[in-house]
């Protein structure tokens, strides 16, 4: 048996790491630090950098204090947030909780439910879009509504204002809610089904076990499911660009669209990086908030 | 067995469960039937025409136009953009594959100055939000003469799924036990042996889970293929979906015949692979 040469050896080690740490230090890491520096830039991408115009902390200062579409968009994505954080993970954890036991037919749920899940945004949007409105689709949604003797009901849900924005969310957790039902799932799996037989032999009633058991058990998995939500949701922008359309501005615009429109729509690069800067200093803060919260739970 | 009450043979508490049972059965089906109707609606809307696809909102359509596809196949381009799409996803997922598993290996067994700093620095990416970095990028692509082609497109996304993938790849390889290796070492077998004929041939259940999870990821991704692409010959089906809706005058059953080549391959992956997407959702999350 030879031993290999030290050095041979290290050179080894690091040829192993070499092409993902090339290819990540390049297309992740360089990006990361250029928005840093491009946000102190007015710049609109076309002339060469050198002539772009130093600005220093001006593009912070318009977005905070002017630019109040930008805040308009954080407020739709928070609103779209709350909505999938209630309805679509109460439904998810409703659903995981009737799977979660001996039902027939189970497998064949988990297999549906999450199918808008592996959808993509465009495709789910492009088809909510055809179901939903009655100007560039069919119309359905208001036809069952007037089947349903509910005309009075039906309504154009996109193009109202009012209406649009819940619309988008309710369709985005139409899409979502299978990610928390499995993981919720996994997360019931694992609670000892002796801990039930015990409440049961108490005489502990089926709301009892739920809130005193189950939910206790489950609190670090809803924490989990609850970040993952937030995270996922308040960057929600292809979604809407399939239901909505490509129109970037209204009722339904959200921080990621808001950052596109300034990079493509008014060519303002150092302007878009600083937007992109603020939304994840503020998704850091609210998850690190999140996590303290259900740290707390748990203690 | 929550909710199946000890005592059988008391009839009132069978009728409960049976009634329990019944109204869950409701909530399970209403549900699952809401999954599956636009998905079905979308698939018949594909086979009406212009003018039968806002009026007639039948689920079976009669005649069946079954030459939408072909239209939408040639001279609706989304053959092009479908050979597109395939092409991105396997490079892509063949890069990944490749590139992650080493790093992963080499994070698992070697020691070397550096590995625990690397190694966090892949695992923070996973955890920190960056979404204002596709605009850096747009500027670092348009510098590399990397935007508008497949090359640029491809190592972003590989660098995309890199994280995820080591940190999966990582997680089992740790688990590995090292007998195997030790015996391929002593019979002369070098590191990136070891890696190909030992480590790989074992993670086979992972690297199912890291292909699915790739691939599904690929083939659905949009923001990126806005960034990188002008040129419409280029397009992933995401991106092309968009455009072709975009055009004067949108022929709709051509897109719906289009959005139905887009989901009908990832619902078939997901069908067939499911055992592996469940396993994935509770390696990373469980």
């Amino acid at each position: 048996m030879k031993l290999a040469s030290p050095l041979k050896s290290t050179l080894e080690n690091y040829g192993f790491i070499f092409p993902a740490v090339l290819i990540f230090s390049i297309f992740y890491i360089y990006p990361f630090i250029q928005i840093f520096h491009l946000s102190f830039f007015e710049w609109d991408g076309i002339v060469p950098f050198k002539d772009a115009i130093p600005v220093g902390w001006s593009n912070f200062k318009e977005i905070s204090f002017q630019d109040s579409s930008w805040w308009q968009a954080v407020r739709n994505a928070g609103f779209i947030t709350v909505v999938a954080l209630t309805l679509q993970n109460i439904l998810a954890f409703l659903l995981a909780l009737a799977c979660d036991r001996e039902i027939r037919m189970k497998n064949f749920y988990c297999l549906i439910f999450f199918i808008p899940v592996v959808l993509s945004e465009i495709v789910v949007g492009m088809t909510a879009r055809f179901l939903i409105s009655g100007l560039e689709g069919a119309d359905v949604v208001n036809r069952m509504l007037g089947s349903l003797g509910l005309s009075h009901l039906a309504h154009h849900w996109l193009s109202d204002p009012h209406t649009a924005l819940t619309t988008v969310a309710l369709v985005h957790c139409w899409k979502g809610f299978g990610w928390g039902f499995l993981i919720f799932l996994a997360g019931l799996q694992t609670i000892p089904r002796e801990l039930y037989e015990a409440a049961r032999v108490d005489g502990a009633s089926a709301w009892e076990t739920l809130r005193k058991i189950t939910i206790p058990l489950m609190m670090p998995v809803i924490g989990l499911v609850a970040i993952l939500t937030v995270l996922g949701t308040m960057q929600i922008f292809a979604l809407i660009i399939g239901l909505v359309g490509g129109e970037f501005a209204g009722h339904t615009s959200v921080p990621v669209l808001r950052i596109l429109a300034s990079m493509q729509g008014s060519s303002r690069f150092g302007y878009a990086c600083a937007q992109g800067i603020t939304f994840g200093m503020i998704l850091i803060a609210v998850s690190f908030f999140q996590y303290r919260l259900s740290r707390r739970a748990k203690a | 067995m929550l909710g199946t009450p000890p005592i059988r043979s008391n009839g009132y508490y069978k009728a409960k469960r049976v009634t329990l049972n019944g109204v869950i059965h409701l909530f399970l089906i209403g549900v699952a039937i809401t999954c599956l109707y636009p998905l079905l609606w979308m698939a018949s809307s594909s086979l009406k025409t212009q003018q039968t696809i806002f009026t007639d909102i039948s689920l079976i359509p009669h005649p069946a136009h079954f030459e939408n596809y072909i239209h939408a196949w040639h001279t609706g381009g989304f053959g092009r953009y479908f050979l597109n799409s395939i092409f991105y996803t396997a490079s892509v997922v063949v890069g990944i594959l490749v590139v992650a598993s080493l790093a992963a290996y080499a994070f698992s067994r070697f020691r070397f100055r550096g590995r625990t700093v690397l190694f966090i620095m892949f695992m923070a990416a996973m955890m920190i939000p960056v979404p204002g970095s596709f605009v850096a990028l747009f500027v670092l692509l348009n510098k590399l003469h990397l935007r508008n082609t497949p090359l640029g497109y491809i190592l972003c996304m590989i660098n995309v799924g890199l994280p995820m993938s080591i940190f999966l790849l990582k997680t089992f390889f740790d688990t590995m036990p090292r007998e195997l290796e030790d015996a391929a070492r002593i019979d002369g077998c070098s590191k990136i042996g070891m890696w190909r004929h030992v480590a790989l041939p074992l993670a086979r259940p992972v690297l199912a889970v890291v292909v699915v999870f790739n691939a599904l990821n690929v083939w659905n991704e949009y923001l990126l293929a806005l960034i990188v692409f002008d040129d419409k010959n280029l397009m992933p089906l995401q991106r092309a979906l968009m455009v072709f809706r975009g055009e004067f005058l949108t022929n709709y059953p051509l897109l719906m015949a289009g959005l139905t080549i887009t989901a009908l391959p990832i619902i078939i992956v997901y069908l067939l692979m499911q055992k592996h997407i469940v396993r994935g959702v509770t390696a990373v999350f469980g």
